[in-house]
């Protein structure tokens, strides 16, 4: 592991009386990606802002590459690139004169900008829509162009907030691939993700926050392993045959029932085999599930495991492509 | 064909030049931007200058023939005040912008960068100053078109010009500052209106102040729209223009001594 390229201690930020960031302390080693994973609200955002300088925090230290954001902000802009759920381009420009006016924008000498930003286009595969305006592009090509767009000045830190939220799963993996793409060129790179299989993906290292507080953190395979790498959800009559279910299966993993009340989700180890491990175990106590499926853990299931409560804001699954997040910290009853 | 180890990236070596200097290009980059976008929203354009034309139209033969403005044809009276409306309502879309930039996340972007904090507000309001040259060259032929008789010289309408242009930037930072403060497009919009027809309607734009109940009267002749209207009218119409162009001018930089600061300040805490 290199040195530190971003460090923060004690962050705390208020929004009047919502605490969003309430002492939070981590490390990014050089060269390495951090996955900030969290449901919408934990103040996954708020970190991101106040590392890119957009907002002060009320208590506590951050460093990007040594240079203190609040104290030094113009010096941190020139290292870091970034790139934001809301596709930050503009939609009236094409989408190469977006990557242009960027790198005027980010004081970069004339004479380079033209063939860096042709680079880039090239890159992203938006070659052939370079000279179109962007609001006729899809979501997919506005988020390459906005990831694009942070990488104009070859920033050594890039922040990523949400870089898929509300991607299709093509537009995702292509993104996903250039992003490991980054990382492969030494970037240091802050992700925030609602989405297990992204930072499990991408990141070395993940920190779990809820409530603007961290509740786990460790390498992606940890995290995982902790977990089990498969869910087998076995959906049964009703919530008396759910909690019969839930004392057989608990030999095979941690089992709990869901919210529906009659569907119980079994953490195992290998999806296949324990699957005819789970039919042969309601087969011998006499229960017959209504269905039976298998899935990769989500965002859902880490926080019930590690808080013992779901995430509160539940809104559709965080595997589906829909996911939009609301700006502000409001946050549903658990 | 790319090395497995490429080394890390380095930020990109940035020219020097001065604060101000930069401040000053950055200012022009944010300007072409949204001078651009302008020229590929036509209808924006188009629409911005629909009404006051219907304004022209509506003035000119459906009310004209019963307003009575002694000393002056009314075509003639009429056309400063149109010239004014058109760049007071004309400046709601440096708030409309401004909010939209908000609600898009581009302004994130722009604070996320090593450009110059002021070029944002400074880059749009000089874009605007564009425009309104722009539609008022526009509502000049129109007027002339309707016609509308220049009682003075070319010089002088270059100065009426510049007051309107001055005048349509005051109004420019009001409305920046309501832009910043709804953060949505559509309330600043229905924000302003309220506040344009307060200042355009009670004033001397269309018909004279002395028609007007008292407490109205002394509001219409001391307010923004009102001297800016009478400073343009003395340039076109003749007559002695100093008290009324200083006036205007005085008005103006009030504005902005106090909106400017406020703007930026919202521009500070925004996003």
């Amino acid at each position: 592991m290199g040195e530190s390229v971003i460090s923060v201690e004690g962050l705390v930020k208020h929004f009047g009386s919502v605490v969003a960031v309430d002492g939070v302390d981590f490390e990014v080693p050089s060269g390495t990606v951090l996955g900030l994973l969290g449901p919408n609200g934990a103040g996954k955002t708020t970190i991101v802002r106040i590392l890119t300088t957009i907002l002060r925090p009320d208590a506590g230290r951050a460093t990007v590459l040594g240079l203190d954001v609040v104290r030094d902000p113009e010096a941190v802009r020139r290292s870091i690139g970034l790139a934001g759920q809301y596709a930050a381009v503009d939609e009236n420009l094409t989408g190469r004169e977006n990557l242009r006016m960027v790198g005027q924008l980010s004081h970069q000498h004339r004479s380079v900008i033209p063939a860096r930003a042709d680079e880039l286009l090239e890159r992203f595969g938006l070659t052939n829509a370079a000279n179109r305006p962007v609001r006729t592009y899809s979501g997919g090509m506005r988020r390459r162009l906005d990831l694009a767009a942070a990488l104009v000045h070859r920033p050594p830190v890039l922040f990523l907030d949400e870089p898929t939220t509300g991607l299709d799963p093509s537009g995702r993996s292509d993104l996903w691939a250039i992003i490991e793409q980054l990382v492969g060129d030494g970037t240091t790179v802050l992700l925030t993700t609602q989405y297990l299989e992204e930072a499990d993906r991408l990141a070395d290292n993940i920190i779990v926050i809820d409530d603007g507080k961290i509740i786990a953190e460790g390498a992606a395979a940890q995290l995982k392993a902790g977990l089990g790498n498969t869910i087998v959800d076995v959906e049964m009559l009703d919530g008396a045959d759910a909690r019969a279910a839930v004392a057989r299966l608990g030999q095979l993993g941690p089992a709990t029932v869901l919210d529906d009340g009659r569907t119980v989700a079994v953490r195992v180890s290998e999806g296949g085999r324990s699957i005819l491990e789970v039919v042969r175990s309601l087969d011998a106590a006499g229960l017959a599930p209504e269905s039976l499926a298998i899935r990769e853990p989500t965002l859902d299931d880490v926080f019930l495991q590690l808080t013992g409560h779901k995430v509160a804001d539940s809104g559709p699954e965080p595997s589906t492509a829909d996911a939009v997040e609301p700006a502000g910290y409001k946050r549903g009853a658990a | 064909m790319t090395a497995a180890t490429a080394p890390a990236p380095v930020a990109l070596a940035y020219p020097h030049r001065s604060k101000a200097a930069w401040a000053v290009a950055d200012a022009l980059a944010v300007a072409k931007r949204n001078v651009i976008a302008m020229t590929r929203t036509p209808q924006v354009l188009v629409f911005s200058t629909v009404q006051p034309i219907i304004f022209v139209m509506m003035f000119r033969y459906v009310f004209g023939g019963s307003i009575h403005v002694a000393g002056v044809r009314y075509v003639d009276y009429l056309m400063a005040g149109i010239f004014v409306q058109t760049v007071a309502f004309g400046s709601t879309n440096t708030g409309v912008g401004l909010a939209e930039d908000l609600q898009k996340g581009l302004i994130e972007r722009f604070r996320s960068l090593a450009m110059a904090r002021s070029a944002v507000l400074a880059g749009r309001t000089l874009a605007d100053a564009l425009r309104n040259l722009f539609v008022i060259v526009l509502m000049i032929a129109v007027g002339f078109g309707v016609g509308f008789h220049l009682h003075t010289n070319v010089v002088e309408l270059i100065a009426a010009v510049a007051m309107l242009l001055l005048f349509g930037f005051a109004m420019s930072w009001v409305m920046a500052t309501i832009g910043l403060l709804t953060k949505n497009s559509e309330a600043a919009q229905a924000a302003s209106f309220p506040l344009l027809a307060l200042l355009v309607f009670a004033s001397n734009a269309f018909v004279s102040t002395k028609a007007m109940p008292a407490p109205l009267r002394a509001y219409a002749n001391h307010q923004p729209v009102s001297a800016a209207v009478s400073a343009v009218r003395a340039l076109v119409l003749g007559g002695p223009t100093t008290s009324d162009v200083l006036t205007s001018i005085a008005w103006c930089a009030g504005i902005i001594a106090v909106f400017a600061p406020l703007a930026v300040a919202r521009y500070r805490q925004a996003a």
